[in-house]
């Protein structure tokens, strides 16, 4: 099944385009050559020749020196949506979506009241099939109401559409109520989706427990509060031999935990966020909670190496945003007291670029495939440029340099971790389910032109 | 110098330069006359979140020697109980237009929020577990009084250093002066990555004799309730400083208010090695010179009234 078919996307004109002689990057699909890439009724109809297409009824974008890379899917996005629409809704955070990229995203459930019962997913699937510019899964709690204590009723959230499930925000603290949810996954199917960490350990913390945390006089998260946790339940899911899937992984030895799980067996995949792969603790030193305050911290070099080391051998899947949407007065306090989360969907593809492949760090390649490497651990089909299937393509100037925030944002809050960064890397267009969901509008101008 | 914000952003020389200043108006404290007209018609705001005895009435009194019109806001019966914001109750000062914002908050990083809020000049009196920089000022004033140098002086700060804001810019400054630092206090009680601030560690008081200088820090109950030590009496036991551990060469610091026979014996108090109540005096004067050159001194002085040198007049003596 597409994303178009599996998810739920507000249904629009079909796709008709001809990207005459882009540059086309499927490293999944073997494809790396210049075509000209023919979507039509929403899916790719070919890679022809570059110059050779008939663009008959196709709208045609010269998109010689561009790049056509299967749209990127994030697997873990906060809408905010119910209860705290002010910060993003389905709509505005479909539309960030789009701009950054991707071509579908999966929705977390600690919104207010959190996603607990089948009339919760029913309401917010009706609400992306009437104004969501890309497709969009959502996930429901494990526990009811997220308070940690019972498990939802699962499989009627599966059959409502939850598309798995997780307490994100908050870790499963007890580990009994962990152990049953994955015995009963073996019944309702879905993955789970772990934000893990030790209360007990992380407590009051503020940031990343180490030197920088020591110098500000600032409680520390240490990376143990992590670890641990995602050990507990690497054991678990494989005394259960059920399935879970790591949420922004941070610490170098919850990256080691994840790598010894998967070579044991254990069925288990993880991911990364684009601010801890780019940034470090040190950046805490400024105070800034805007730009640099969120869970799981910032954490060190030897962390941020592990988790590039981490992307490289397959430990982790995906690259996933954890875009946290905030309004400025949740962020105009001092550190301690500040909102954790920042924004991410924008500048994920553009931020890993300018930091991690323009300097030689990784290949333009992987980061590709990590973009999209968010949908096959929710069962759902990795976008493909490959010939006949949906249309998920994101269009991207890698030489474009643009200053982050300059011209606003498409999410309706502003505490991008990239806020002021001039970034080389731009997505220009994003084909998501065979519709065109975004264009740059300095581009298209330049199309019409 | 525009802002005061921490110890970390001031350099050997701007501390030395603040300190030869608060010699000076250690001078003026000694005439019958104790205020200079530096600051006349200029305003300072105090702005405390969390309370304080000797840090505000000193900064409050400094701001009077200087002729300062002085407010003083505390949080506890004013609009912050309202739910007013830190930024809007910064808007709302700024609007009387004051010279300087002296502000103590619970968290770390507000005073330097802060400057980002205000035209007004600002100074840390205690950020959170984070500085606390006119204190380090202080003790360092107290220490060159003393000993006349702090280079290659060996100090120990003996406590709880992982909730005192003292304890980092105290470690700070002394380090930036030439002194050798040692934290110690109970493993729970020291922060893990403290010596890249550039100082030794330890756990007991073994080898406390080579220190000429022991400061000891608060040590609150409330830390008995969370586990970072066991109680009073075994800290007591471990890291109390009595007359038996300070030995008659050793100067014995205090940042107060101190809790008697818990980090500190009464005895070890009322010794001759005791500076607690010099540092209570040196911290109004090394106050008025922070007010000065932030608002008077150095290259941002411009507003320094006409015909007023770089030294202070008291007032009634012909300038």
């Amino acid at each position: 099944m597409s994303l178009g078919e599996a998810l739920d996307v507000r249904s629009g004109p079909e796709a008709s385009l001809v990207l005459r002689r882009a540059t086309v990057l499927d490293p999944v699909a073997g494809i790396d050559a210049t075509h000209d890439v023919v979507v039509r009724e929403g899916k790719i109809a070919a890679l022809a020749a570059p110059g050779e297409a008939d663009a008959e009824g196709a709208e045609i974008v010269e998109a010689e020196g561009l790049h056509a890379f299967p749209a990127f899917f994030d697997p873990h996005v906060h809408l905010r949506t119910p209860g705290q629409e002010h910060k993003e809704d389905v709509e505005t955070g479909t539309r960030s979506a789009a701009a950054g990229g991707y071509c579908g995203i999966l929705a977390m459930a600690n919104t207010q009241p959190p996603v607990s019962t089948a009339a919760d997913v029913s309401a917010l699937r009706e609400q992306a099939r009437a104004g969501a510019s890309v497709p969009v899964g959502f996930l429901a709690t494990v526990s009811k109401d997220m308070e940690g204590a019972e498990l939802t009723e699962m499989v009627e959230l599966r059959e409502a559409g939850a598309v798995g499930f997780s307490d994100d925000g908050l870790p499963i603290t007890d580990a009994g109520l962990m152990r049953r949810a994955l015995q009963y996954q073996h019944l309702c199917g879905g993955n789970i989706a772990l934000h893990e960490e030790d209360p007990q350990l992380s407590r009051d913390g503020a940031m990343h427990e180490g030197a920088v945390s020591a110098a500000l006089g600032l409680a520390g998260v240490p990376s143990v509060s992590e670890s641990t946790m995602v050990a507990r339940d690497a054991a678990l899911a494989g005394y259960e031999r059920a399935r879970i899937h790591v949420q922004h992984l941070s610490a170098a030895e919850s990256v080691e935990v994840v790598r010894a799980a998967k070579a044991a067996g254990v069925q288990i995949s993880a991911e990364a966020s684009p601010h801890h792969l780019c940034l470090t603790d040190e950046v805490v030193r400024s105070l800034d909670p805007h730009r640099h305050k969120m869970n799981p911290p910032l954490r060190e070099e030897r962390d941020r190496l592990a988790l590039i080391e981490g992307l490289r051998d397959g430990t982790i899947e995906c690259i996933a945003t954890d875009h946290a949407p905030h309004q400025p007065e949740e962020k105009d306090v001092p550190f301690e007291q500040a909102a954790m989360g920042v924004t991410g969907l924008e500048t994920a593809f553009a931020a890993l670029h300018t930091e991690l492949v323009l300097p030689g760090v990784i290949d333009l390649a992987l980061l590709v495939e990590r973009m999209a490497g968010g949908a096959e651990p929710f069962d759902l089909q990795r976008p493909s440029l490959a010939p006949g299937s949906e249309a998920n393509v994101a269009l991207c100037d890698l030489g474009a340099e643009w200053t982050v925030g300059e011209d606003g944002y498409e999410s309706r809050s502003a505490n991008s971790w990239c806020a002021g960064r001039t970034l080389t890397g731009r997505v220009l267009m994003t084909v998501a389910a065979g519709q065109v969901a975004f264009r740059l509008r300095s581009f298209s101008l330049g199309v019409a032109a | 110098m525009k802002h005061l914000l921490s110890i970390e952003q001031l350099t050997r020389e701007e501390i030395e330069a603040i300190l030869d200043r608060a010699e000076s108006f250690a001078e003026v404290g000694r005439r019958d006359i104790k205020k200079v007209p530096t600051l006349r018609g200029r305003t300072v705001v105090s702005l405390f979140y969390e309370s304080s005895t000797r840090t505000s009435s000193s900064f409050d009194l400094a701001a009077k020697r200087l002729s300062a019109d002085v407010v003083s806001v505390k949080a506890a019966g004013s609009s912050v109980e309202k739910g007013e914001s830190l930024k809007d109750t910064i808007a709302t000062l700024s609007a009387y237009d004051p010279a300087a914002i002296v502000i103590r908050h619970p968290y770390a990083g507000a005073a330097q929020m802060v400057a980002g809020w205000t035209p007004a000049s600002v100074v840390n009196a205690g950020d959170g577990k984070h500085e606390h920089p006119s204190q380090a000022l202080l003790d360092v004033y107290t220490l060159r009084r003393r000993l006349g140098s702090l280079d290659g002086i060996k100090i120990w700060i003996v406590g709880d250093v992982l909730h005192s804001r003292v304890a980092r810019s105290n470690l700070i400054a002394f380090a930036r002066m030439g002194a050798e630092v040692t934290v110690c206090g109970p493993p729970t009680l020291i922060p893990r990555g403290i010596e890249e601030l550039g100082c030794d560690v330890s756990y007991t008081l073994d080898g406390i004799e080579e220190a000429e200088v022991i400061y000891a820090l608060r040590m609150q109950k409330e830390r008995m309730s969370e586990s970072f030590v066991p109680s009073l009496r075994e800290y007591a036991a471990n890291f109390q400083i009595d007359t038996r551990r300070l030995n008659p060469r050793q100067l014995l610091m205090h940042p107060g208010p101190v809790n008697r026979g818990v980090e500190l014996s009464g005895e070890a108090i009322d010794s001759p090695q005791s500076l607690i109540t010099e540092q209570v005096a040196a911290g109004l004067v090394v106050r008025m010179a922070i007010l000065y050159e932030l608002l008077a001194g150095g290259e941002g002085g411009a507003t320094v009234s006409e015909g007023e040198t770089s030294r202070p007049t008291p007032i009634g003596t012909p300038a």
